[in-house]
């Protein structure tokens, strides 16, 4: 069991958490592949999906997650911006509450709101996704694939590649990957690498590089992670055009030759094909994006077992 | 009781060149004599071991008062005011509706007659509610009772109609203060832009935004030879632009709140909305900064930029809370601990300079004054109780912290509005 009742982000777990999670995962996985996919772990806790952003992957991972450990899932699925602002994350905190729940699942836009309703709230907040700020489980999946794919966390280097600024699957994979003394080059437009990048992780801060060549990223790189490309970013001008885009950051078969051999690519999806990443990359050979999918929901089911188990 | 003999308390006025142990004897609500008042017969404070100097006055308010008196009103707003040893406070327009014409200056000035115990002074906005396109009807606020203009909360954007500002206000002698934040670098902003807010994934404000309007302006008061003031200064290159345009002798000043010197963005770190306030906190440089500007005479003035909130809105996603925090009872407690000032600096930032800055007739330690004074106990240790505020609102970042200097009595009119004797 974890000691803490929420999973708020990667960046407050240890290495020994972390590796708990990872473990439990990798036993709970062969319950997947079993003709009747379900084993009674949680019969009786419930499991709200509360999501202010749309999503289909992550909600749908979660919701097979608990109901493959039997837990009781509801979906609520509501729009930040057809309700006044705010008062309903403050509102449904306190509805769930006397719903009993035994766990929150939140996604939101706002960075910071699941902590918010961690202060208001009874039940055991996981994170699905906060705004720019964290999204640990997918971190924890993508650690699961990387381990699997590559037998260690430790050593290896891995490139993100794409809007570092918006990204909260780029946090928690620096926090994640750094934790475990893996190099991380983070590498985008000028326009969209955040400030103070090279300075976000407190421990093992040698281990962050910030580039904007991709080149220099992928060169000798273990692992790629391709980050979606957010077009309404093109409106801001973060960037003059789709096609610039792709010519500077854009993963293709050619820039993929610079890497290891072995070299995994990973999305987290939803992907732009042509934009962050061609598509004979992402259907080829080094590519890890299903497998990124199927850990998902072994990864999850660990961390509702390891909150609400027991 | 308009009688009154302070006694035996320290009295400093740096714009009389006073600092010594005198008795101050108050008739009819104006200072009658300061020197020895043994054997008057008149009601007595015994100011022993207490600072007694001119009445403090915050020249950064939001009463929120007409339009959102759930946050604040004129009468609680001036009863934290004396609480925190206020005598008198400048009142930012943007109210609902803003201060932006005569009939709002009246009712402000006669609404704080009938119910604040300290003074209220309305600041006037700049532009027709506050838009930014028009300019209000200057003039007739200031006949109405206004001490300077303002589009606080907001920047004036449009230079030329800036400009247009700091001319006409010479009229009337009137400052134009500034809120320097150019709305396109800012946009979206919830704190400085900083790597804690790479970390939080909130969106920063870079100290860019601040600088670039400071310097526009400072270019515009040469220009003009209006008489311009910055608003709640928080950064490094803002402290550095003021020292070298005051070089240049230009007709500035500046003021800078205590929280801004008190604490870092990394106070905003668990998503504490209490530390969301425009401009944001910043760096430890930047803090640095400030304080060597309040050390060699940049800054003029510390403000609190009190701006009451209801918990309703405060109990939101950062993203979303209101900017501002409370701080009229705090601000002189902050700037004791914080910066160790000798009492004739504290006066000078507190008083002396808010009165010169604004277009107030001075009241001091002289004969003749209205009888304004805040009595100071520098060696008071207390905790900031945030349930036992006189404001409406409670969003502090400042409850339970420990200070020690406090304002422990306010005098308005010669009559004791506040004591805290311990």
């Amino acid at each position: 069991m974890l000691n803490r009742k929420h999973l708020l982000g990667i960046q407050d777990l240890s290495r020994q958490e972390i590796l708990e999670i990872l473990d439990v995962a990798e036993s709970l996985q062969e319950v997947s592949t079993r003709p009747i996919k379900k084993v009674p772990t949680l019969r009786g806790k419930s499991v709200i999906n509360l999501f202010f952003e749309a999503s289909t992957r992550t909600r749908t991972s979660f919701e097979i997650a608990g109901k493959r450990l039997s837990a009781d899932v509801v979906n609520i699925s509501l729009s930040t911006s057809s309700v006044s602002k705010g008062e309903t994350l403050i509102d449904t905190a306190k509805t769930l509450d006397a719903m009993v729940a035994d766990s929150v699942v939140i996604r939101h836009s706002a960075s910071g709101a699941p902590h918010t309703l961690a202060k208001m709230t009874k039940a055991s907040i996981i994170n699905a996704g906060d705004g720019a700020h964290e999204h640990p489980t997918q971190a924890l999946l993508d650690a699961f694939t990387i381990r699997h794919k590559k037998g260690r966390l430790e050593g290896l280097k891995v490139a993100i590649i794409g809007d570092i600024a918006h990204s909260r699957v780029a946090r928690s994979n620096l926090y994640l990957l750094t934790k475990f003394g893996s190099h991380v080059w983070l590498c985008s437009a000028p326009t969209l690498m955040p400030p103070g990048a090279d300075k976000m992780v407190c421990e093992n801060g040698e281990l962050v590089h910030v580039t904007h060549s991709i080149e220099e990223a992928i060169d000798g790189a273990d692992v790629i992670m391709m980050l979606r490309v957010q077009f309404e970013r093109m409106n801001e001008s973060f960037f003059p055009s789709v096609r610039e885009y792709f010519r500077y950051w854009g993963l293709n078969r050619e820039r993929v030759k610079r890497a290891k051999s072995d070299v995994i690519i990973m999305h987290p999806g939803p992907m732009n094909r042509g934009v962050e990443i061609a598509t004979d990359v992402a259907d080829g050979p080094y590519s890890v994006i299903l497998d990124q999918v199927a850990s998902g929901v072994a990864v999850r089911m660990a961390v509702l077992y390891l909150l609400l188990g027991g | 009781m308009m009688d009154l003999i302070v006694k035996n308390g320290r009295v400093v006025d740096p714009a009389r060149n006073l600092d010594r142990v005198a008795d101050v004897m108050i008739r009819d609500g104006k200072i009658r004599e300061i020197g020895s008042a043994d054997g008057a017969d008149l009601p007595v404070f015994d100011a022993n071991g207490l600072i007694v100097a001119p009445g403090f006055f915050d020249i950064h308010v939001h009463l929120r008062e007409p339009g959102t008196e759930e946050a604040e009103t004129i009468a609680t707003g001036g009863a934290a005011a004396v609480a925190g040893g206020f005598t008198a406070v400048a009142a930012m327009p943007n109210t609902k509706p803003p201060n932006d014409n005569p009939s709002i200056t009246h009712y402000i000035v006669s609404e704080a007659k009938r119910s604040s115990p300290a003074h209220v002074f309305p600041i006037g906005a700049v532009t027709k509610e506050q838009k930014g396109e028009m300019l209000a009807e200057i003039g007739e606020m200031f006949e109405a009772g206004i001490v300077g203009i303002s589009d606080d909360g907001k920047p004036v954007m449009d230079g030329q109609l800036f400009r247009r500002a700091l001319e006409y206000a010479q009229m009337f002698d009137m400052p134009v203060i500034q809120h320097c934040e150019d709305l396109n670098l800012s946009k979206d902003g919830v704190m400085h832009e900083g790597v804690y807010s790479t970390r939080l994934g909130l969106k920063g404000i870079p100290s860019a935004a601040e600088e670039t309007i400071v310097s526009r302006d400072l270019i515009l008061a040469k220009m003009t030879g209006g008489k311009y003031h910055v608003a709640h200064l928080s950064t490094r290159g803002a402290v550095q632009m003021v020292r070298e345009a005051k070089r240049q002798g230009l007709r500035i000043s500046a003021e800078v709140t205590p929280h801004h010197f008190t604490l870092t963005d990394a106070a905003v770190a668990e998503y504490d909305t209490n530390a969301k306030m425009n401009p944001p906190l910043r760096s430890q440089d930047d803090i640095d900064a400030i304080v060597e500007g309040i050390q060699d005479g940049t800054i003029d003035a510390i403000a609190s930029d009190h701006a009451p909130h209801h918990i309703n809105l405060k109990m939101l996603e950062f993203d979303r809370a209101p900017f501002g925090i409370t701080g009229l009872e705090t601000a002189v407690g902050l700037a004791l601990t914080q910066l160790r000032l000798e009492p004739r600096r504290l006066v000078e930032l507190f008083s002396i300079n808010p009165q010169r800055i604004m277009k107030v007739k001075p009241w001091g330690l002289f004969e003749g004054s209205d009888a304004d004074l805040t009595l100071i106990d520098v060696n008071r240790t207390w905790r900031f109780d945030v349930t036992q505020t006189r404001s409406r609102s409670r969003n502090s970042p400042f409850n339970g912290r420990e200070m020690t200097g406090k304002a422990v009595a306010t005098i308005v009119g010669g009559k004791v509005v506040y004591q805290d004797r311990g």
